[in-house]
């Protein structure tokens, strides 16, 4: 049998139809073709894509259950070391990771990890019946804080060794990011809720409406028996531009618009919390944050959406598919112009009329490309006299965020670099015994795999402090 | 869930309920506020604490119905749940070195004043209370107010009931005749604290007024209850969930907050009037 060079295509829905829904884009593969792209794995003796994943998956020890059809023994492969598999399917940059090592990928496309892994989780959770088995405790107690990516993963891999573990959310519903930020279209909530009742078959514990650093404290965790603490609250406050016109109305940070649209489901017909829907929408931003609201915004009923990004496409830090989907789909990427200013409806007859204060447009100014920075990304530069106005009625502006100061605030002896993000060790331990961190609130803004990755670090070293 | 263990209309539109949240119980300060769902598709509106049972484990919130959720909540009973109560949330109001102290309270603003004027005096402080209501209808709150003041003065815009005028007046009044306060401590409508600082300005005294903008998370995520301070001429960024409620009113922009505050006005009417529609055919 020849070897196919290309990757299976991922099947999908029309650009021009899922433009205006919120079901999922990639659809998945069929069995069939599942197992033909498995048999392009070679089973190679390296093995160089288990060093590419954060977590170090058995790929092809997934892969090889495939290709004989064992679709549930490929689950329970994966499963061995990730928490997640159905959300990593779905949303780790298996480009840049597990694919980008495969060593099918030196001549040819890689395998396609992603998609088969998303395959695996997909065919269990469609078909299997049986229960995770809570292990025999262990009499150790260990306290989550968030039940974001690192904090599931960390609790999951705990419980599976016999802690007795609770997971603290201050919101309303376990999922953290995956719930409020990431959309329907690119990982289906109940896909989330699936991976969350799975857990709690392990016997995890999962307390909404508990803000630690307000509702309890780190150290309270300690006083109520907990050994441990891992955590994972995640990004915070959003940034802002600095400029004139942000608290014009129709301006939304990503976090807002996207927590309105996911974990409100503002996106519903008569939703109960509201969000500016139709008309034009500009994203500022080039992450898959940025993608996320662009594309949200424009399945929401907008006329229009521009990406608005002051370098240009080779800079673009969002993931390659999610701006191809993006694209399809008619975002129109304004690439290499940076927004000055956000205008605003001003009646100078009527200070009460009600069109007042809300967002007419955004003066923006063309950027070219100088030298590299410290990064070595070339730093954009404005070019004089070039600025110009986008007609719009919404912006959102995706440009990061900054680490939340409550848990920082109410804990004595927990230090945070200069940014604000929590300063652990190589095993994820804070400055505080027995206190660790991971994800978001430690790194910055980064991805959900990354975020599993240092979850699952932080568990192991758990595992071993509490062992001693 | 979450029980509500008492439900008390205070007059036509202001309703106080205890819910049963021991943890929220136990930590929460005045000036704190919380946040509660109604129900599974509800949305999250943030209500400011308005006193704590420790021993029952019960929170004290007060609330005007203005909308479809606190429409939605006000046809709650006792013995009944809400969905999600979560807090403490926000900052507890700054109470240290001030011995001397006026709170001036607007409409349903009053029932935030109250446990901030109920500490104070617990604390050794002098209070004056200024309270003032668009009609005697609406009063509230003025017996638990007397019990916690040195002196109460109530306010009617209309006045049907105690002294005819806005809160400003006797505020200007007394400032007038000389008297100081450490702190000037205003809660209520937008409007109201501005025209309280800006009478509390010429004389110097410190103001302090908590904000109640649109919020979402409540927790330092979302970025949706930003407000503009100026600080040495320059514009800067809060948000009220982490760095407030309560904030010097010298340096709020309170006409870009009283803007951000409209921006659902017409989908909150709709919203509103069909919650209405569905109680009146239900």
């Amino acid at each position: 049998m020849a070897l196919n060079p290309k990757k299976h295509e991922m099947p999908t829905q029309a650009p021009e139809v899922r433009a205006h829904n919120f079901k999922e884009v990639a659809l998945g593969y069929p069995v069939e073709i599942a197992i033909e792209e498995a048999n392009r794995c070679l089973n190679c003796k390296n093995r160089p894509c288990v060093a590419g994943c954060p977590v170090n998956v058995d790929i092809p020890g997934f892969i090889m259950k495939i290709k004989t059809g064992d679709f549930e023994g490929a689950y329970q492969v994966i499963n061995e070391t990730s928490s997640l598999p159905a959300v990593c399917g779905r949303v780790c940059p298996q480009e840049t990771q597990c694919e980008s090592k495969c060593s099918m990928g030196i001549r040819f496309e890689p395998v396609g990890i992603g998609r088969l892994e998303r395959f695996v989780a997909d065919w269990h959770n469609a078909h299997a019946t049986e229960k995770a088995a809570a292990p025999e405790p262990n009499g150790h107690k260990v306290a989550i804080v968030g039940s974001g990516p690192s904090g599931l993963t960390c609790a999951g891999d705990l419980a599976k060794k016999g802690y007795s573990v609770s997971v603290f959310e201050a919101l309303h519903t376990a999922g953290g990011v995956l719930i409020y930020g990431i959309p329907e279209f690119r990982l289906p909530k109940r896909i989330v809720a699936k991976e969350v009742e799975t857990l709690k078959e392990l016997g995890v514990d999962i307390e909404t409406n508990v803000v630690i650093g307000k509702t309890l404290t780190i150290d309270e965790l300690f006083e109520m028996g907990y050994e441990a603490v891992f955590i994972g609250s995640g990004a915070g406050l959003p940034n802002f531009m600095n400029i004139p016109g942000e608290s014009l109305k129709g301006v939304y940070s990503a976090n807002e618009f996207l927590t309105r649209s996911n974990l409100m489901k503002a996106y519903l017909d008569d939703p109960k919390t509201p969000i500016q829907k139709g008309g034009k929408v500009a994203v500022v931003g080039g992450g898959n944050v940025a993608m996320d609201a662009a594309r949200t915004a424009l399945r929401l009923g907008a006329e229009h959406v521009y990406i608005v990004y002051r370098r240009s496409m080779d800079e673009l830090p969002a993931r390659r598919e999610e701006v191809e989907h993006a694209m399809e789909e008619g975002i129109d990427f304004r690439l290499l112009n940076n927004p000055v200013e956000i205008l605003g409806y001003r009646n100078p007859d009527d200070p009460r009329d009600p069109k007042n204060g809300f967002v007419t447009g955004m003066r923006c100014i063309r950027m070219e490309l100088g030298e590299p920075d410290a990064k070595g990304r070339r730093r954009p530069v404005p070019i004089p006299g070039s600025e110009f106005t986008l007609d719009v009625d919404t912006v959102v502006i995706a440009i990061g965020t900054s680490p939340n100061p409550l848990i920082k605030n109410t804990t004595a002896g927990l230090e945070v670099n200069s940014h604000g993000g929590i300063i652990v060790s190589e095993d994820g331990l804070t400055s505080r015994k027995n206190v660790y961190a991971g994800g978001d609130a430690v790194t910055g803004a980064a991805t959900v795999i990354s975020a599993m990755g240092a979850g699952k670090i932080a568990a192991k070293a758990i595992d071993e402090a509490l062992r001693q | 869930m979450y029980r509500i263990v008492s439900k008390q209309p205070l007059n036509p539109t202001v309703t106080q309920m205890e819910i049963e949240a021991p943890l929220v119980a136990n930590k929460a300060l005045p000036g704190q506020f919380i946040i509660l769902r109604v129900d599974e598709e509800g949305e999250r509106i943030p209500l400011t604490v308005a006193g704590t049972d420790k021993a029952r484990g019960t929170v004290k919130i007060i609330f005007q119905i203005v909308g479809a959720t606190t429409e939605l909540l006000n046809h709650k009973e006792a013995g009944e749940f809400l969905q999600d109560f979560v807090g403490p949330l926000g900052v507890p109001t700054h109470t240290e070195g001030v011995r001397k102290v006026c709170i001036v309270g607007g409409g349903v603003g009053c029932a935030i004043a109250m446990p901030v004027a109920q500490e104070f005096h617990r604390l050794g402080a002098e209070v004056t209370s200024i309270i003032g209501f668009r009609s005697r209808d609406l009063l509230i709150l003025e017996d638990e107010f007397r019990a916690c003041s040195d002196r109460l003065i109530v306010m009617t815009d209309d006045g049907s009931y105690a002294r005819h005028g806005n809160v400003t007046v006797p505020l200007k009044e007394m400032l007038e005749a000389g008297e100081t306060f450490d702190m000037i401590i205003t809660i209520g409508p937008l409007i109201m604290m501005k025209f309280v600082t800006l009478t509390a300005k010429p004389f110097g005294v410190p103001v302090t007024v908590s904000m109640n903008p649109i919020m979402i998370d409540g927790t330092g995520m979302c970025g949706g209850c930003r407000l503009t301070l100026i600080e040495d001429g320059r514009r800067v960024t809060k948000f009220a969930c982490v760095d407030g409620p309560d904030f010097d009113g010298y340096k709020v922009d309170f006409d870009e907050a009283m803007s951000r505050g409209r921006m659902y006005a017409d989908y909150e009417r709709h919203a509103y009037e069909e919650t209405c529609n569905l109680f009146r055919h239900a």
